[in-house]
């Protein structure tokens, strides 16, 4: 791994929230293009880490470096990284009073200053490339959970963003609508995007994931690609907690 | 004398400057109201402890004060320490300051309201806090609050009224001076009262109207329940 291909770099991250102590140090570092895909039981700290990430969660111990430089105690610069760190979540998190189009705007006039025109054009390309070009005038409440989450990737990507993070995107949608939103992720990742993605779908990860980290109890147990985790037998977590999902869903 | 002629020859033409007394008091104070509940709420919810305690000790005082003690403090007796107001700059500071106070509760109730997700997306973009509450919350927040900003107008619009109790000769002034001086108190007064339920009926018209404007699909009950 040449470590100038790492664009991200995640340092020994520990959170604590009262006695409950979420994160117990988490290290990794993400090269430029790659997947990474959190899976893991509920409660064990993997949409915390990715708020550390973005400093929306201040960690009790460690650090976080984008390109070399340091994202933890940037102070006023967060900001920056920020427009460098999107983030997508499981409730979208639309602007409820602006549509599809002034959503995925907003930033780039108020945060990155770019003229109206300029806004819109760069707007309209992103909400093309998540298919949503026509719904460009509808608002956040008409529009069906799908295509609220595409038009929020769009709203992450207009940043040109160096990683974006996912929290759990399709846990709030159902199969057909999930589909739909995966599909946006995965033609993503083919361009190249670099991303985390925490999610519960297994076939997301196995057919998209660089590599998967297998998180419980605040630390990753077990770290590689899917087809290692997968097929190895020195690996046994995560395959068991898919065993739980498989029987859960009878097949 | 004529009734009729009464109304038309004496009392209108009396009242309409009147009118314009009162007119003026909600035409200077109203903008700058708003501005100040904008600030006061926005200061108490978000603000340092510092800030937030200001915010809340000036709506304590406010709230728990008469008005007209308020205008007598500024007109009567602010000179006492070198600072004179007119009776209508007095007038119109007074009402700043209690619609202000009023104001920011409602709009501190909207800010409330409002659900965190919205201030996290905007600060995950990149956005100061001061960013967010411009841009994402305080537009969602002030939508909201427009049925209670419309009562607290319509406040205005009656309470304009005190300032006659400091010499500014404005609607009520106008029809008490009418009145006492031809003794006849009841016609004038229901003609005074009549110009007064105009004002608030245009108001409330008005009110329909921005409320119908500004509103977003999904983002008020009516609207969520037509869906």
């Amino acid at each position: 791994m040449s470590d100038n291909n790492i664009v991200l770099r995640v340092e020994d991250i520990h959170k604590s929230f009262g006695n409950n102590e979420v994160l117990r140090g988490i290290s990794f570092g993400v090269r430029r293009g790659e997947t990474k895909v959190f899976i893991g039981p509920s409660g064990t700290g993997k949409s915390t880490l990715l708020r550390c990430i973005n400093q929306l969660t201040i960690p009790d111990r460690g650090s976080v470096w984008l390109d070399g430089e340091e994202v933890t105690n940037s102070g006023a610069r967060i900001n920056y990284f920020r427009q460098k760190i999107g983030m997508v979540f499981q409730n979208y998190y639309l602007f409820d009073h602006l549509t599809a189009l002034k959503n995925v705007e907003l930033a780039l006039l108020k945060v990155r200053g770019m003229s109206r025109s300029e806004a819109r054009e760069k707007a309209l390309t992103e909400l093309r490339q998540v298919g949503l070009e026509d719904w460009a005038d509808h608002y956040p409440a008409e529009l069906s959970g799908g295509q609220a989450q595409r038009v929020s990737i769009a709203r992450a990507l207009a940043m040109d963003p160096d990683v974006i993070l996912f929290d759990e995107p399709t846990s709030a949608l159902d199969p057909e609508l999930t589909r739909e939103v995966l599909e946006v992720m995965k033609k993503l990742a083919l361009q190249g995007m670099t991303m985390l993605v925490v999610t519960h779908e297994m076939g997301f990860a196995c057919s998209v994931a660089t590599e998967i980290l297998f998180m419980e109890n605040g630390v990753v147990a077990e770290q590689g690609t899917p087809n290692l985790l997968m097929h190895d037998p020195k690996f046994t977590r995560m395959k068991n907690f898919i065993g739980q999902f498989d029987s859960y869903r009878g097949d | 004398m004529d009734q009729i002629a009464f109304i038309f020859d004496i009392l209108l033409p009396a009242l309409m400057q009147g009118l314009v007394i009162t007119l003026k008091l909600i035409v200077w104070s109203a903008p700058f109201g708003l501005a100040l509940g904008i600030g006061v709420a926005a200061g108490r919810q978000y603000g340092g402890p510092v800030l937030s305690r200001v915010c809340k000790t000036f709506v304590f005082l406010i709230k728990g004060t008469p008005l007209l003690l308020l205008l007598f403090i500024l007109y009567f007796g602010l000179p006492s320490i070198g600072i004179t107001f007119t009776a209508l700059t007095a007038s119109v500071i007074g009402f700043i300051l209690c619609n202000g106070a009023y104001n920011s509760e409602y709009i501190r109730g909207a800010l409330l309201s409002i659900k965190d997700g919205q201030m996290i997306a905007a600060q995950a973009l990149g956005m100061t806090r001061a960013q967010a509450i411009r841009n994402v919350i305080m537009p969602q927040a002030l939508r909201r609050a427009i049925p209670g900003l419309s009562n607290e107008f319509i406040y205005l619009i009656k309470y304009s009224s005190l300032a006659y109790m400091i010499t500014v000769v404005e609607l009520s002034g106008v029809g008490k001076n009418v009145a006492t001086k031809y003794f006849i108190y009841t016609e004038t007064f229901m003609v005074v009262g009549i110009v007064y339920l105009a004002l608030v009926t245009i108001t409330t018209v008005a009110v329909n109207i921005l409320e119908k404007r500004v509103a977003v699909p999904g983002m008020n009950r009516a609207a969520a329940a037509q869906l």
